[in-house]
């Protein structure tokens, strides 16, 4: 294992950067998609609700892996063959992102749905008392406690996200996963060779973990 | 009591909750200054007619005027009005993710009634009035049932508003922390507030109401002053309400 990591290790943990990269990205867009659709999901207008329901059931009804294929290959191929729009290509990276993006999106989306619906009623209706405008009250009152209760699912949701970009090695981004597929292929070494990535991913979640916690402590409110 | 100037005119007034007919058309007026109680069984539209008249409740039918405003006019600034219409509610609904301080200022400093002095300056003297003035610091979940409502009065009066509905302020309170409430809202009725009470507190109801209003099954059956609605009650429904709560 040793031999293994000494010769190997500085492109397994290129590309641990790699799959971090892509983690990050995928995970900065889906927060923003779950804001938007998990709030989308619980306010009066129909047209909203409607929309985040379709989409949190579409991507939730279809795998990862098929929704990568769709993204990478399927959507410039509609582009260049059906639409005749030239030149439309994706990087895997990009590919990648999107399709992370939104996969955890529409989890996310659900999380902060259930969230903000976690948030005894009277608190908003205490805010509007007071003359606050519904998305002051949102802000100022709602969305600071949902966010508090949605932590470890958010965390949770986070670390599937990380581990689930090694699926993203079908389209051939050279994450993890993808890279130590190379490493057995040319050393014939799995044990070794998936022991170490096992720890590698062990390791950053560890981590991701004890953010968390520290977190999390920091949002208990106390008299300060 | 003002008995020249109305501040809330409800004309016959109803509310829906899909096929259930909770207000069946409720018409009254409360003057300026004037303490109604509102007394009823459970479920009988109170707490929902007091919701209506700061539209936390969308009416469905007839109309709700302060100072000559018809709230249930959708061209009505409806956050402009709350500001003069406090509102103390049963479970008490202080801000959870805020110290009491905090939970005072919110509202004055975000709505721009004034500055961050100003509103501390503020928060500080009607904390003092509600004897409180050493919680500022505390979050709700550290206060006591009684603790808890006199901040909710507070944070309402913070707006300085000239109309204070309360939503069975002391239903969910320990029986010891009653009365605190209940005299810092004697202390306010006798300051000149208009106020409409929601509550089963008949001795507060007596001791300071201008007018108890007895509602049963969506619709006003009595109303008159505590001593004839007390003493000498008209409608049997209210006779026997009466009988059990007293």
């Amino acid at each position: 294992m040793a031999q293994i990591f000494n010769k190997y290790g500085p492109i397994l943990i290129t590309a641990m950067g790699q799959t971090l990269l892509l983690a990050l990205y995928g995970l900065f867009f889906a927060c923003i998609i779950g804001l938007i659709v998990g709030i989308m999901s619980v306010v009066k207008n129909k047209f909203c609700r409607g929309f985040a329901l379709v989409f949190v059931n579409l991507i939730r009804g279809v795998p990862m892996i098929v929704l990568a294929y769709f993204i990478f290959f399927g959507i410039p191929f509609f582009c260049n063959s059906i639409l005749k729009i030239g030149g439309v290509t994706l990087t895997a990276l990009q590919a990648g992102s999107i399709c992370l993006a939104l996969n955890c999106g529409a989890y996310m989306a659900e999380i902060i749905r259930a969230g903000i619906q976690s948030v005894d009623i009277g608190q908003m209706e205490a805010a509007r008392s007071l003359g606050l405008p519904y998305w002051r009250a949102m802000q100022r009152v709602i969305l600071p406690q949902a966010i508090r209760t949605m932590i470890p699912s958010i965390i949770n949701q986070f670390i599937i996200t990380l581990k689930d970009t090694s699926i993203l090695s079908v389209i051939g981004f050279p994450e993890l996963v993808n890279t130590a597929k190379n490493v057995v292929a040319s050393t014939f070494l799995s044990f070794q060779t998936w022991g170490i990535v096992a720890i590698m991913y062990l390791i950053v979640i560890l981590l991701l973990q004890w953010a968390a916690k520290v977190l999390e402590r920091k949002l208990k409110y106390e008299s300060k | 009591m003002n008995p020249n100037n109305v501040k809330i005119k409800v004309e016959n007034l109803k509310k829906d909750f899909g096929r259930l007919n909770v207000l069946q058309g409720v018409s009254t007026e409360i003057y300026e200054g004037e303490v109604v109680v509102v007394i009823g069984p459970s479920g009988s539209g109170k707490s929902t007619f007091l919701r209506c008249l700061n539209r936390l409740e969308e009416v469905t039918e007839g109309r709700v005027i302060i100072d000559g405003q018809d709230i249930t006019d959708p061209k009505t600034d409806i956050n402009k009005l709350r500001e003069r219409v406090g509102m103390v509610f049963q479970h008490f609904n202080l801000f959870n993710n805020m110290n009491v301080l905090r939970n005072l200022m919110l509202a004055p400093v975000d709505l721009k009634q004034c500055g961050k002095e100003e509103a501390k300056e503020r928060a500080l003297a009607m904390l003092e009035r509600v004897g409180l003035q050493d919680k500022i610091k505390a979050f709700p979940h550290q206060l006591s049932g009684g603790q808890k409502q006199r901040v909710a009065i507070a944070r309402s009066l913070c707006m300085k508003p000239d109309i204070m509905l309360f939503d069975e302020p002391t239903s969910a309170l320990d029986p010891e922390m009653v009365g605190e409430v209940l005299d810092v809202m004697k202390e306010l009725a006798r300051e000149g507030m208009t106020m409409v009470v929601v509550t089963h507190e008949m001795g507060f109801a007596r001791e300071v109401a201008n007018r108890v209003m007895f509602i049963a099954d969506g619709v006003i059956l009595e109303e008159g002053t505590p001593e004839e609605v007390f003493d000498n009650p008209q409608n049997p429904r209210t006779r026997d309400f009466l009988n059990k709560v007293l």
